[in-house]
């Protein structure tokens, strides 16, 4: 299960940390603190999973941006990593283009976003037609 | 109104901490905006409500406190419309959690939206729940999410089976209601609800027996049929991820499948063919099929599946091993890892390429490689692998020093046929890595060394060419000074040459040099230098032509700055200028050091330093306390050994002190009948020389204590000793030492049947009432060896309980040997209620599983 999400930047601001599971504020601050130590040092040739405390942080980079998800050790690593890169893609085409301005003026967005693509920590839906257009339907709503 | 698209405050304040150029005015700015926030939610504003909400979760987002405004979260929840309860419960999921008491209040909302007509707001409060229920939500809330598991929107139902998963994780019991919706959700076509319901699936097997023996019974040919559907579905554009379809959906399934296939061959069989396909067909160039094809050998692994399947399954992570992609390399040697168990021969083909991945430059791989290097170590194979990661040690990492001398270090003990060799790698590692050695590694080696009389002049000679080279690694000096203290005429002699060793001349003040060089320099620490100290006085003896220089060297230190080298200085200069005529006799050669015993203490020594350090605190004698200023012998835990052989068999008579005197002196006086020395005056330079707070009683002090007391570290004698009892016997009276202020509480047998004793003694921080050490010791009482023994507490509400691990989980016969493990046990209730514990052990006898339960009631009162 996934244990919590992040997007940071390079220099360490959070752009969006989702938990699902339970932690003090202050653990959150460090959590967040390490897990940007941990990414943004690595050598791009360097694979993509870091072990951290007891989980393993499986992390991509894109463009100023890491995208960091920590999951169980038994977890398959490759299977989340190919789940970030379907997160990437749905923000890229719900906000066509996305930069992390993008990101940081619609942070309510990425986490309603966030919300239809996982849910409790596991994948909710697969589909990226399908996540795009309950948005859109979501928008209606407002 | 929407406070987001109509340009309004939301955009402003980001914008506005965005053009901050520092911190303060960041914080200003937050600061300016958190208080008209307050003042908003304090006049009750309502129409601002969720935009203000909404700035909120960015400060929080930037690391600010916002705790003030999760009450308003409840009540944009209670509002009616959409976009209210949407910031709502955004903020409720962020700003809050489940351990918050708040929580509890939006439980009737929460009800309220889930029977909503509405379907979006179904789908917000499924979500909220999914993500930050607590178990007594889960509680009251499941029948409403096993009634939304029926209903016909496959959106709201794959968050409802989503939902049900957090349900179970948090609160198991309620497993059985979801069993049936849960199998029926297999039957659906939409993927999202697929791959919910396989999850859901999936946990409930983890929680209980009868959901897989249900689910293999009625799901095994669906899931079948599912995957077989989409591993040969056509290109299908909704859900293609390079080429394959819904990678993520084949994962899950895969994984399902290795719950239900797992020790039960029938399914087994029945989805073998399924995963053969999967395995041979799935194209392996991209990463979503590598992920495929790696969770389907992680399934073949986990199952009982054919041999064929096995074969095949090594044969991807072969081809894994050789990947160019270090991901791909990262997880091939994960999965190796668990194939060991299954197939060791089979993994032991790609050891070279594997012993090539611990020396890769990304310290994920190195990590990974160097844990299955060690898995893969053999009898045969020992040699060859020690000598090729002993080669890396040189050139590796520094940080990855550390684990990889650890690692050798254990390969090496383990596996040593002959001693020769065992001590030669060990002198390699010490030499080039000695910085990270782990002290009881290179106590074992002296141990070693100690009961091999014919290698004792090799491994000196070898050790005084190694320390020319490598004198910076810490470990290697220590080895080599405590070896020239012991043997120094075995090198200076050149006694019990072997063939292999190159001829070679060192002088008695060769030796002296070494010894001098570890005393001075300025890398050393007070640990090498004290055993330096030590290491002259005994070469001195051995040594008559240099006795004067090391009088020298030894009266230099008499004023060092450091208290225990000055001490030890200023004994060992009364040793030599009055007592000459004893001093031949207190220098002996130690006695051979019981391997055996040291091994069974090296278990049990990580629990007595833990011990010893507690009672240090009060008395902050920790110097002292980490050097023991033996003459014996230098190192902490081989002189626990020594103490322990030379006491009786029986056990430790609580005047421990003067017992422990009696045997040191007994050595001392049967060794030379002939010296002549009043037994008092002995007792007194050795009371002196072990620094023991000097017991009252004994008045008799000599002009070697007196003048030595001015120096002496100032403890009172009642820590002291605490301390030297713990040196003394580690572990069985520290529960009831008479500490000054610690109240003592009796030990209790806290568990007994015919097979198993359990004892409790207890000790606590005096500042700390409410905290409890508990150090449990497990005797088996039966004649046979139990094996992965596990301890298992449950406590009261009110009390929380910290297990450390265990010192073994193997239990000798016959009360031949105790498992010890510590607790500590905070009661919350200190005072008003008792402790209460019930536990459980879990143990092998023969390879059949037993348990045995308890409650244990008789606490001693106060705790």
């Amino acid at each position: 299960m996934i244990r919590f999400i992040l997007l940071q930047n390079r220099q360490g601001k959070t752009r969006l940390a989702k938990y699902y599971i339970p932690l003090e504020e202050s653990e959150k601050h460090k959590v967040e603190y390490e897990v940007h130590r941990l990414v943004v040092n690595r050598d791009p040739k360097y694979t993509n999973f870091v072990e951290f405390r007891t989980h393993k942080v499986i992390y991509r980079r894109y463009a100023g941006l890491f995208f960091s998800m920590c999951v169980d050790i038994t977890d398959n690593e490759l299977a989340y990593l190919e789940c970030i890169h379907l997160f990437v893609e749905i923000l890229d085409h719900f906000f066509s283009n996305v930069c992390e301005l993008d990101l940081v003026f619609n942070f309510h967005k990425v986490y309603l976003i966030l919300d239809e693509f996982i849910l409790a920590g596991e994948i909710q839906e697969t589909s990226k037609r399908a996540i795009i257009e309950r948005m859109g339907e979501l928008e209606k709503q407002e | 109104m929407n406070p987001f698209s109509s340009g309004t405050r939301l955009r402003d304040m980001i914008r506005a901490i965005r053009a901050c150029k520092t911190a303060a005015e960041e914080r200003a700015v937050v600061r300016k905006e958190c208080a008209a926030i307050r003042s908003a939610i304090s006049e009750n504003d309502q129409d601002y409500r969720h935009r203000n909400i909404a700035k909120l979760m960015f400060i929080h987002m930037l690391g600010y406190p916002t705790h003030f405004g999760q009450m308003e979260c409840l009540k944009l929840i209670a509002a009616s419309g959409f976009p209210e309860k949407r910031i709502g419960y955004l903020g409720l999921m962020l700003l809050l959690d489940e351990r918050q008491e708040v929580l509890m209040l939006v439980t009737n909302s929460l009800k309220q939206d889930l029977n909503h007509s509405n379907q979006y707001i179904v789908g917000l409060a499924l979500c909220a729940l999914g993500n930050i229920c607590s178990a007594e939500m889960a509680r009251d809330l499941a029948p409403e999410v096993e009634r939304l598991l029926l209903t016909r929107d496959p959106n709201i139902k794959k968050k409802a089976a989503l939902c049900s998963i957090r349900i179970i994780r948090k609160v198991p019991d309620l497993a059985e209601n979801f069993l049936s919706p849960a199998a029926s959700l297999l039957k659906e076509k939409h993927h999202g609800v697929l791959i919910a319901g396989v999850q859901l699936c999936t946990d409930l097997c983890k929680v209980s027996v009868d959901a897989s023996n249900y689910l293999r019974k009625n799901c095994t040919e669906g899931l079948v049929r599912i995957l077989r559907d989409i591993s040969n579905s056509p290109y299908a554009p909704e859900y293609d991820i390079a080429g394959i379809t819904d990678p993520f959906l084949h994962i899950r399934l895969l994984r399902l499948m290795r719950m239900l296939g797992q020790g039960d061959s029938d399914t087994s069989e029945y989805i073998n063919d399924i995963l053969a396909q999967v395995a041979s067909k799935t194209e392996s160039n991209k990463n979503a099929g590598n992920a495929i094809l790696y969770e389907c050998v992680e399934t073949i692994m986990g199952i009982e599946a054919t041999s064929g399947l096995r074969v095949l399954a090594i044969n991807i992570l072969g081809r894994f091993l050789s990947n160019r992609d270090n991901n791909i390399r990262y997880v091939a040697l994960n999965m190796l890892m668990k194939a060991v168990a299954v197939d060791s021969q089979a993994v032991q083909r790609h050891r070279t390429t594997i012993l090539e991945c611990v020396k890769d430059s990304d310290a994920s791989i190195r990590k990974r490689a160097l844990e299955l290097v060690f898995l893969l170590v053999n009898d045969t194979n020992a040699k060859p692998l020690t000598k090729e990661l002993i080669d890396y040690l040189e050139v590796s990492d520094q940080d990855f020093k550390g684990d990889l001398t650890a690692k050798i270090c254990l390969i090496v003990e383990k596996f040593s046929q002959e001693k020769k060799w065992y001590i030669d790698q060990m002198f390699k590692v010490l030499s080039l890595g000695g910085n990270f050695v782990k002290d009881d590694a290179w106590h074992a080696l002296i141990v070693a060394i100690s009961n091999a009389p014919d290698l004792q002049g090799y491994s000196v000679r070898s050790l005084y060419k190694a320390f020319q080279t490598s004198s910076e690694q810490v470990s290697l000096v220590r080895v080599t000074v405590w070896c020239i203290g012991e043997y120094g005429e075995m090198l200076v002699n050149n006694v019990g040459v072997l063939e292999v060793e190159e001829p070679m001349t060192v002088t008695e003040s060769d030796a002296v040099d070494v010894l001098e060089a570890c005393l001075t320099r300025y890398s050393s620490d007070i640990a090498t230098r004290s055993m330096s100290l030590i290491a002259l006085l005994k070469l001195s003896s051995r040594f008559p032509p240099t006795s004067e220089r090391i009088k020298e060297i030894i009266t230099v230190h008499k004023g060092s700055v450091a208290l225990e080298l000055q001490q030890r200085a200023i004994e060992f200069n009364s040793i030599i200028q009055r007592h000459q005529n004893i001093k031949s006799s207190l220098v002996e050669r130690m006695p051979v050091l019981d391997e055996s015993a040291y091994i069974g203490k090296r278990t049990s020594s990580s629990q007595a330093n833990i011990v010893a350090d507690k009672s240090s605190q009060p008395s902050s004698t920790a110097t002292t306390l980490k050097f023991p200023n033996g003459v014996a012998k230098p190192p902490a835990a081989p002189l626990v050994d020594l103490l322990d052989l030379s006491a009786d068999d029986t056990s430790v008579p609580s005047s421990t002190s003067n017992d422990f005197l009696h045997d040191l002196l007994g050595i001392g006086l049967t060794n030379s009948p002939s010296s002549g020395i009043a037994p008092s005056g002995g007792t007194d330079i050795l009371m002196d020389l072990l620094s023991i707070g000097t017991p009252v009683q004994n008045d008799t002090a000599s002009k070697v204590v007196s003048s030595n007391q001015g120096f002496a570290p100032t403890t009172k004698p009642v820590p002291t000793t605490i301390q030297v009892m713990d040196l003394l016997d580690g572990l069985p009276s520290n529960g009831s030492l008479p500490g000054s202020q610690t109240p003592v509480y009796p030990s209790i047998t806290a568990f007994e049947s015919s097979t198993l004793k359990i004892m409790f003694s207890f000790t606590k921080q005096p500042e700390k009432p409410h905290v409890n050490k508990i150090h449990a010791t497990f005797v088996n009482l039966s004649s046979d060896a139990y094996t992965d023994f596990v301890f298992q507490a449950a406590v009261p509400k009110f009390v929380q309980l910290h297990l450390d691990p265990a010192s073994s989980n193997q239990l000798p016969a016959s009360g031949n040997g105790t498992i010890t493990q510590t607790l500590t046990v905070t009661n919350s209730q200190h005072g008003q209620k008792a402790l209460a514990m019930r536990v459980r052990m879990v143990y092998k006898v023969n390879n059949q599983e037993k348990s045995e339960q308890g409650q244990i009631d008789n606490f001693p009162p106060g705790l």
